[in-house]
């Protein structure tokens, strides 16, 4: 047995918590029912149906998670896995962002350039071993990380469209290009999508822990390795976040006009 | 300017697709002169004037200009010769200068302030926000942003919809001065004591029809007690 295998063997060890354990941490969502009982907040129910449903899921997605994280798997069960991953989040935002024109088309774009960039850099230069075990957690958490705020840019756009139509009308009777007189709202959009990462960045590890770290730790690796980890995944999302919405927004640019630099008109009274 | 700047509109359907608004137009605009576009809420004033430097499209028919289809222009082209106006004037974030900057981005101080001082505004507003500007200052401010692209027509769509009488007849002065200075208006009024100021040609919608077109002694003459009513003839 190798050093690193010997580690990962006492960490797997020390972080299995067994049925036991997993049953006993259930206490702590008694203790939440029981604040929602002696507050009469009525939510003993959604309570006890989250933690049966995370449950469920995740046990569902540990033993999916198998059947790929295997060494000796085929690389492709790992791809098909992402591939479904991808498609889940594109039809979530079609759900929540449905007024977003081509929304489903422009999302499978967004989350799979995010993916290829941000999963390129990290097996493209081995910071990663490219495996099932490392490809697929990575792969969820860029498309985990970037489908809030590519549904919040979606939508900040299509307001915008609407709400600031007279502003952009106004720089297209100018004579600038539709891209031109839509440039700054589509920079307000990034940045709202983009400044919350940046702050949750700089807060890290002195406002919060990092769940990726507190897991590693957890799991007993040691701390300076899962430091290491937990700036990578951190960076990742960074890249994920930028280049998710960066892809969608432009797209959306692009429906908003027609070839004749004219803002398409969405259903409301026409002008007089 | 040649007849051939005269806007030719060849039956022109526009508006939704499923319920146009203008049916069927067939039209020429003078482009020169002051010509005003009257007729009640509704009759299609707006839409006619926004398909005259393509913010929108005809449905069906097609628009002319200087003998050539709007759409064989390039867009931005068009517009900075077709410039137009809004009855809520359209700020951009930022200083005046900076407003003025969105039109022409090398425009220096100098030409700044002259164009402000063409529209009646002082040259100390060129450093101040934009957002702090009165109505009536906003709308000239509006107008001389369009006209650093040296436009041959100015659309307007009821500029003074939302102004004070003094910023009103300001802007009229403004409208009719450049009109005298050869660049063609075309202004769209529901006021009709305005259009007997302003017009020096005057085209009648209504239901998205022509009802009258021609100077405004003719429609004074017309028996139509509607065209009569829409260009506010004496009784």
């Amino acid at each position: 047995m190798t050093a690193r295998s010997a580690m990962l063997a006492a960490a797997v060890e020390q972080g299995d918590i067994g049925n036991i354990g997993l049953a006993a941490s259930g206490i702590l969502v008694a203790v939440a029912v029981a604040v929602s009982m002696w507050r009469r907040l009525g939510l003993e129910r959604d309570l006890l149906w989250a933690a049966v449903r995370a449950l469920v899921q995740l046990l569902i997605v540990g033993w999916a998670l198998q059947l790929v994280v295997d060494p000796d798997d085929p690389l492709i069960f790992a791809v098909l896995w992402i591939v479904v991953m991808v498609s889940f989040a594109s039809w979530t935002t079609q759900r929540r962002a449905s007024e977003v024109p081509k929304v489903l088309p422009l999302s499978l774009l967004s989350f799979s350039a995010s993916a290829v960039v941000v999963l390129g850099v990290l097996f493209g230069f081995g910071i990663y071993e490219l495996e099932g075990r490392t490809l697929v957690p990575l792969a969820g958490m860029v498309v985990g990380n970037s489908l809030s705020a590519t549904v919040l840019v979606s939508r900040q756009l299509i307001t915008a469209s609407s709400e600031q139509r007279g502003v952009i009308e106004g720089r297209l009777a100018l004579g600038l290009t539709s891209t031109a007189a839509f440039r700054p709202h589509l920079r307000e959009a990034l940045r709202t999508a983009l400044v919350p990462q940046i702050e949750s960045t700089k807060a890290v590890g002195i406002v919060a822990l990092p769940g990726a770290m507190v897991g590693l730790i957890l799991a007993g690796v040691d701390p300076a390795d899962a430091v290491k980890v937990q700036v990578s995944v951190m960076y990742l999302v960074l890249g994920s976040v930028a280049t998710t919405t960066a892809v969608m927004s432009l797209g959306i640019s692009r429906e908003l006009f027609t070839p004749a630099q004219q803002l398409k008109r969405r259903p409301g009274p026409p002008p007089d | 300017m040649s007849s051939r700047d005269v806007f030719e509109l060849v039956g022109v359907s526009a508006g939704p697709s499923a319920a146009p608004i203008l049916r069927d137009l067939d039209l020429d605009i003078p482009a020169n002169g002051v010509t005003v576009l009257a007729g009640p809420s509704g009759s299609g004033k707006s839409t006619l004037l926004r398909l005259l430097n393509r913010l929108d499209d005809p449905v069906s028919g097609e628009v002319r200009w200087r003998g050539r289809p709007l759409t064989e222009w390039d867009p931005t082209e068009l517009r900075r010769c077709v410039a137009m106006v809004f009855q809520r004037a359209p700020l951009f974030p930022g200083t005046v200068l900076e407003n003025l900057r969105v039109a022409l981005p090398e425009v220096d101080r100098e030409r700044a302030v002259h164009v402000l001082e063409h529209v009646g505004l002082s040259g100390e507003l060129l450093g101040h926000d934009a957002d702090t500007l009165s109505g009536g200052e906003a709308q000239r401010m509006c107008v001389a942003r369009a006209l650093l692209t040296e436009p041959a027509v100015l659309l307007a769509d009821e500029p003074t919809a939302a102004l004070d009488r003094s910023s009103r007849e300001t802007v009229e002065d403004l409208g009719r001065q450049l009109a005298d200075s050869g660049v063609a208006v075309v202004w769209v009024s529901h006021d009709t004591d305005q259009l007997r100021r302003l017009a020096d040609h005057v085209i009648v919608l209504t239901d998205g029809s022509v009802r009258a077109v021609g100077h405004l002694d003719d429609l004074d003459a017309s028996d139509d007690p509607v065209v009569r009513r829409s260009v506010g003839s004496p009784s």
